[in-house]
């Protein structure tokens, strides 16, 4: 394993992923949330150990920013950027949960993070474990899938307050969401706040303001771009 | 194909009032002409796939021929249900055009692959499914069908042949011989012609698998010393073993599917790569056919 790269050597480390990728924008839309959720709020190591908190990145185009955050914080060698893509990489264009450590669900297909967020955050109630949180990264375009929809409503009425989504809002939605995408979370009960995407200590305190008997939605709005 | 489909269907849209194509954020930027010139026939429903086939569904309850495009996994595997509900069962008709095909997107992983989409399709009744092996085929195929009021898979890729073989309907002769029957579906052609060079077999030809052309194959089969036939398909391995079992009660036969293998392969890369991986490179299918006929 080579030395960790620190936040500002992340571009540098996307740029190093070569191949016909598509979504560079979506991964640079991500970039910061993902440092500051791997490196001030979540309770997780490369150990995986059985109580941590889950991330699940439901937005899986543009994975770069999170591949290069895995490996700045132990879960992945920086090595394996060189073969991006390739044949027998376990870094695609979306992640893959078998193939990469560190990662706890295989995307690609939008909308489909946060009802598997839902059912994780009902299995955990389920065995009385009400410490991990579960964290979900969707974006703004995103959400037009049905999917997400149910799982919101549901989420609200069941309580589920150890689930946590970050909205990276880049306003690539085709066709917006008046009032703000928070407004569609709000109406479920569920607990709203709406930072800039690229302040760190604004994305933290969000990431950490107590939600009690609610789920908790951050929306992280950045430059318009990408998807 | 999928500039080809882009290029006719603008091309159409400007033709025939009848017709409306719907996305779902996909390939819009191909259709950026006919959104300016017919902003209530091309519409752009977002990322919203149970939508795009239901909103199909319901333009053609209002007499509208909609043509619906995404890649293949959200097009099929995701709204499968609106697909059995809001067209089967309404019994109304429309186009359904997918682009990615089984491993377009190689890089793409699982989630961009659509292999199963025809053997679904298959649980269901009354599709005509071309799968060109060609732009030209794919233009010949979707005008036939804008033109109908079935229901209709066009399946485009960007694997394709070096010349189109033929659209019409059913089988056709690409090479005679007398040991068994070789069937290479769409952009399988090039691939099967070479992998049964100096074979003595026949390899029949189709780029419209829906209806099954059971009275070709047995036409070819009846020529033969052995009732045995190989089917090469670009998507999932043996989709089309039930219609050539069913189409054969009175013919002892054996049969094999190539294709697409059901277990995930967990790889990145090409298209190319993938195709090998699945023995569907000239090789694989060499190996697979002269062991099956004994050759």
């Amino acid at each position: 394993m080579t030395e960790k790269p620190g936040f500002d050597e992340l571009p540098a480390l996307i740029a190093s992923m070569t191949g016909d990728e598509k979504h560079f924008h979506a991964a640079m839309s991500t970039l910061d949330v993902l440092w500051v959720l791997y490196t001030r709020v979540l309770r997780v190591t490369p150990a995986m150990e059985e109580g941590r908190d889950r991330f699940y990145l439901s937005k899986g185009h543009g994975p770069m920013a999170y591949y290069a955050t895995l490996a700045a914080t132990g879960f992945l060698d920086p090595a394996e950027f060189q073969r991006f893509g390739a044949f027998h990489s376990p870094l695609g264009h979306h992640p893959d949960r078998v193939l990469v450590p560190g990662v706890e669900i295989s995307s690609g297909s939008l909308g489909h993070g946060l009802p598997l967020a839902v059912g994780t955050a009902l299995g955990l109630r389920a065995q009385g474990r009400s410490e991990p949180a579960i964290w979900v990264l969707v974006g703004d375009g995103e959400l037009d899938e049905g999917s997400n929809h149910e799982a919101i409503a549901y989420a609200g009425r069941a309580r589920l307050d150890q689930l946590n989504v970050v909205l990276v809002d880049n306003a690539s939605a085709t066709h917006g969401w008046p009032g703000g995408p928070e407004s569609r979370f709000a109406v479920e009960g569920w607990s709203t706040m709406r930072v800039n995407g690229r302040d760190h200590d604004a994305l933290e305190t969000a990431f950490t303001t107590p939600h009690a008997g609610r789920p908790h939605l951050v929306v992280a709005e950045v430059a318009e771009g990408g998807s | 194909m999928r500039e080809r489909f882009a290029e006719v269907m603008t091309e159409l849209l400007g033709e025939d009032e009848r017709l409306v194509l719907i996305l779902a954020d996909l390939s819009v930027g191909l259709f950026e002409k006919a959104r300016l010139e017919h902003p209530d026939r091309c519409l752009n429903l977002g990322i919203r796939e149970q939508l795009l086939i239901s909103v199909a569904g319901g333009m053609a309850l209002a007499g509208i021929r909609p043509v619906v495009h995404s890649f293949a996994p959200f097009l099929i595997e995701r709204p499968f249900e609106q697909i059995k509900l809001d067209l089967n069962h309404q019994d109304v008709g429309a186009v359904l055009v997918s682009a990615g095909a089984s491993y377009d997107i190689a890089s793409g992983g699982r989630s961009h692959q659509a292999p199963g989409d025809i053997a679904l399709l298959d649980t269901l009744p009354d599709w005509t499914v071309h799968v060109p092996g060609h732009p030209d085929e794919a233009e010949i195929h979707l005008r036939e069908a804008v033109m109908g009021d079935g229901r209709v898979y066009l399946r485009l890729s960007n694997q394709s042949n070096e010349r189109s073989y033929a659209a019409a309907h059913g089988f056709r002769v690409l090479r005679e011989g007398g040991s068994g029957t070789v069937i290479a579906i769409g952009p399988m052609a090039d691939a099967t012609l070479m992998a049964t060079e100096g074979l003595d077999v026949t390899v029949l030809y189709a780029a419209t698998i829906r209806p099954f052309d059971t009275a070709g194959l047995r036409a070819s089969l009846l020529k033969q010393k052995d009732a045995a036939v190989v089917i090469v398909e670009p998507y999932l391995a043996g989709t089309s073993l039930t219609h050539i079992t069913t189409g054969l009660p009175d013919i002892p036969h054996r049969a094999l599917g190539l294709g697409v293998g059901l277990v995930e392969l967990r790889n990145y890369g090409t298209p190319r790569q993938h195709a090998i991986a699945h023995g569907l490179g000239t090789a694989g299918i060499r190996r697979s056919v002269a062991s099956f006929f004994s050759l």
